[in-house]
């Protein structure tokens, strides 16, 4: 089979999975993670610098960017301004002009708002940004987003730490084939098969956090991760049998040893 | 003088330069991105950017996120 990588904005990405920085016990967990899952590329967050306890380790201390593409996330920002603004503060602080583009909609679940996400997308691919939006599981938002001038689209799987896999894998395959830009499914993956299901609809990636850095082992968790996300794209690119109803025999009918 | 630091006040000597206040914060400037008066400053200006009396500034950095 031939070589699979992944390109987003002409950038080309040996692993379709992407992982998260956040949540880990401790910066040592999160790099020994970061390894076993493969990944080229990890979020972060863009927060304000803690000016009276400096003693506090950078994360950036503990993440290799030669290794690591770097993608700053908007995550908590519940307007397009808000949005906006943090991912050109992202863009300083990481001198890179991708940015995983978060609107919130609502606390408790964590939806994106349609309207203030595609005007932030409007606003930033003008600003010559990499926008990767994270947005609902919703084929006209990721085609309104696409026109707008997404790098890709990132449907959610589930809430956002919630664990609870793909909840419309019909919508997830409709929005794949719909797009012209890599789709990644981003949250809601907590065990292995939710990423590998996601990967076997023909996304292109899977981007977690919860799922490794929350996980009781988030070591072998990664590596469940990795594993699953290759298994689940090997599985779609080798195109599964159809299903049927009634059983088809595997071993021959003919030549059964009978009386 | 005072100004405005990450949300709070914050009295620091001056007016100065945005690296000098990074200096006395001790923040490696390399680590952060910094806003002053809600506009994003690029590195190169950090020597030349003054900060004075009652001006906003913002100084951020990458934490662990998903």
């Amino acid at each position: 089979m031939m070589e699979d990588s992944l390109t987003i904005a002409g950038r080309t990405f040996i692993s379709r999975l992407i992982v998260g920085t956040g949540k880990y016990s401790s910066f040592p967990v999160m790099v020994q993670a970061h390894d076993a899952s493969g990944a080229d590329m990890v979020t972060v967050a863009v927060r304000r610098v803690n000016i009276s306890d400096r003693s506090q380790e950078s994360l950036l201390d503990y993440i290799d960017t030669d290794r690591y593409t770097l993608l700053p996330n908007t995550a908590g920002c519940y307007t397009a301004d808000d949005a906006v603004r943090t991912a050109h503060l992202g863009r300083e602080a990481g001198l890179s002009n991708w940015v995983k583009l978060e609107v919130i909609g609502d606390e408790k679940t964590l939806f994106p708002d349609n309207e203030a996400l595609l005007e932030a997308t409007h606003r930033l691919v003008k600003d010559d940004f990499v926008v990767l939006p994270y947005t609902n599981d919703d084929p006209i938002a990721c085609r309104k987003l696409e026109d707008a001038g997404a790098a890709a689209v990132m449907p959610l799987g589930a809430p956002i730490g919630s664990g609870l896999g793909i909840q419309n894998p019909n919508n997830i395959q409709i929005i794949k084939e719909s797009a012209g830009v890599p789709v990644i499914v981003d949250a809601g993956v907590g065990t292995p098969s939710d990423a590998a299901i996601a990967m076997e609809l023909g996304v292109d990636a899977v981007l977690m956090n919860t799922g490794i850095a929350g996980a009781e082992d988030p070591v072998s968790m990664a590596r469940a991760m990795r594993l699953a996300v290759e298994a689940g794209r090997l599985g779609f690119r080798s195109g599964r049998i159809q299903r049927k109803r009634y059983a088809t025999a595997s071993s021959p009918i003919e030549g059964v040893v009978t009386r | 003088m005072k100004i405005s630091l990450n949300g709070e006040p914050f009295e620091v000597a001056g007016p100065l330069t945005v690296d000098r206040l990074l200096a006395q914060l001790e923040i490696d400037p390399r680590r952060v991105a910094v806003e002053h008066n809600v506009s994003v400053l690029k590195r190169t200006t950090y020597e030349t950017t003054m900060i004075n009396e009652g001006d906003e500034v913002e100084v951020v950095n990458f934490v662990g996120g998903g």
